[in-house]
């Protein structure tokens, strides 16, 4: 695989819970300013390869490099520190605290003074979470809560942003207004990686994807070439 | 006589009305979805019609008879089974045992006979395990039968509990988003699935953000919008109600 201004690189990765191995040699590259997306059926480790490259799983065997350094094994608070950001699964860390202070708690690495500044740009810049700013996190809507963590993933100034499931959940309209959020954070400067589920959606947002199947990459190619792709089309997006 | 009647339902949180003055009947045999923006009350009116919340007005009626604010155990055992959108899984048992759980609490058999092993528990049990069987095939989960079900990931739980809401082989079955999360392929096993059902003359209420499926599948639409009915209809005249297309398709 051409390494050639790959932001991040993955080499035969190797990873997985105890007894069960859930990645089985995973090679893939994200080159610096894409958004790629890796589709595939359920369980075929897509999560476990977020989870492993930001540092909560350990690989067993092969390479990560992120930034042209090799990142395996690091934790993930180190991780997050080369800039390397990730919202999981699932939404809303804090529901009891306000919008406000979710933010201040994702700004928790920074010491510098300009996070204040930072802050109030992403309120201004997500006017649905500047109306809503001194609410509790947990009475937005699913949809604001996934922008929120986006927000809040933003704060540390991510050149990679790993995201998994945006569209989780969000009812059609707020699908529409996550993945253009995605789009506007990608040209704002940000790489993204995620994982999708709506994988019609998610691959014509993207410049690449991946296929993965039970825990290998299967195949590859712009999002246009999987969406037409004849076998990709009836094994993973439902014909 | 309609299978499930709900009369002007009413469920409050803190000031919110969150299902306010709902009506929605349901008749033996129909597919009907729920359809509305998230926060619109589709889950709050699944939990007070299975027990899970207390409503705060209004009454449900399952086969005519009084079924408001009745618990869950007593909801799920005159055959309504519902699934959640936040699956919970035993994560130390397989996905077998998990099934098998599922249709525990339906079963009318005496610890007595339990205990004794007579030849109808063990008949059941052997039923039990392979209509268990049958379903884990079904969601794409034959291969992960005997696999802790804190293995799977996020989707397959979800394809998991859909599975155990199958079991009991219920009259009324509660879908809460039954497709979210789950790969479009396994989502046309899903609906060809939830129609299969439904030709055998079961009932199904289905809470659902995928319009493939909602607008494929349902006889009957119906939307709620802050709490409310805005509309109810055929996929057809759904997809084009102006009322609809703004306060949940957009664009």
């Amino acid at each position: 695989m051409a390494a050639d201004g790959a932001l991040l690189e993955l080499r035969e990765v190797v990873a997985g819970y105890e007894e069960v191995e859930v990645l089985r040699g995973v090679s893939l590259a994200v080159r610096t300013g894409e958004i790629v997306c890796i589709i595939g059926a359920n369980g075929a480790g897509k999560s476990t390869l977020l989870r492993t490259v930001f540092g909560m799983v350990a690989p067993r065997a092969g390479t990560i490099r992120f930034a042209g350094d090799d990142i395996a094994r690091r934790p993930p608070v180190d991780v997050l520190r080369r800039g390397l950001g990730y919202v999981p699964q699932g939404r809303c860390n804090f529901p009891a605290m306000s919008v406000e202070e979710n933010l201040e708690m994702g700004a928790y690495l920074r010491r510098d003074a300009r996070v204040r500044d930072d802050i109030e740009a992403l309120l201004a810049r997500f006017p649905v979470l500047g109306t809503k700013r001194r609410d509790p996190a947990g009475t937005l809507s699913g949809g604001q809560q996934q922008i929120l963590e986006m927000a809040i993933a933003l704060l540390l100034h991510p050149r990679l942003l790993m995201i998994d499931e945006p569209s989780l959940g969000l009812d059609p309209r707020m699908v529409e207004i996550v993945f253009d959020t995605i789009l506007s954070i990608n040209r704002a400067g940000t790489t993204v990686l995620m994982v999708e589920q709506n994988a019609k959606k998610a691959l014509s947002v993207s410049h690449r994807g991946f296929v993965l199947e039970l825990g290998r990459n299967r195949f590859e190619g712009t999002g246009r070439e999987l969406l037409e792709d004849v076998e990709v089309r009836r094994h993973y997006l439902g014909g | 006589m309609a299978l499930l009647e709900v009369r002007g339902l009413v469920k409050r949180f803190l000031g919110v009305t969150a299902v306010d003055q709902v009506d929605l009947s349901v008749e033996p045999g129909e597919l009907v979805s729920l359809i509305g923006p998230n926060g619109s009350g589709k889950t709050t009116l699944f939990n007070c019609v299975t027990g899970y919340l207390a409503a705060d007005g209004g009454r449900v009626l399952f086969r005519g008879r009084e079924l408001t604010n009745a618990p869950p155990h007593r909801v799920a055992r005159l055959g309504v089974a519902r699934t959640f959108q936040q699956v919970s899984v035993f994560p130390r048992l397989s996905a077998l045992d998990n099934l098998l759980v599922f249709l525990q609490q339906h079963q009318e058999e005496r610890l007595l006979a339990r205990l004794l092993r007579t030849p109808r528990v063990r008949r059941l049990e052997s039923e039990a395990v392979a209509r268990a069987r049958r379903l884990l095939e079904l969601v794409g989960l034959a291969a992960k039968a005997d696999a802790a079900a804190g293995s799977l990931s996020y989707g397959q739980r979800k394809l998991l509990a859909f599975a155990g809401a199958l079991m009991p082989d219920p009259d009324l079955l509660l879908l809460d988003e039954p497709a979210a999360a789950v790969n479009p392929t396994m989502i046309n096993e899903m609906k060809a699935h939830i129609l299969a059902l439904h030709r055998q003359g079961k009932t199904v209420v289905l809470v659902e953000h995928n319009m493939d499926v909602v607008m494929d599948i349902s006889q009957r639409v119906v939307v709620l919008d802050h709490g409310q009915k805005i509309a109810e209809g055929p996929p057809s005249a759904i997809r084009r109600d102006p009322r609809v297309i703004e306060a949940y398709f957009g664009r």
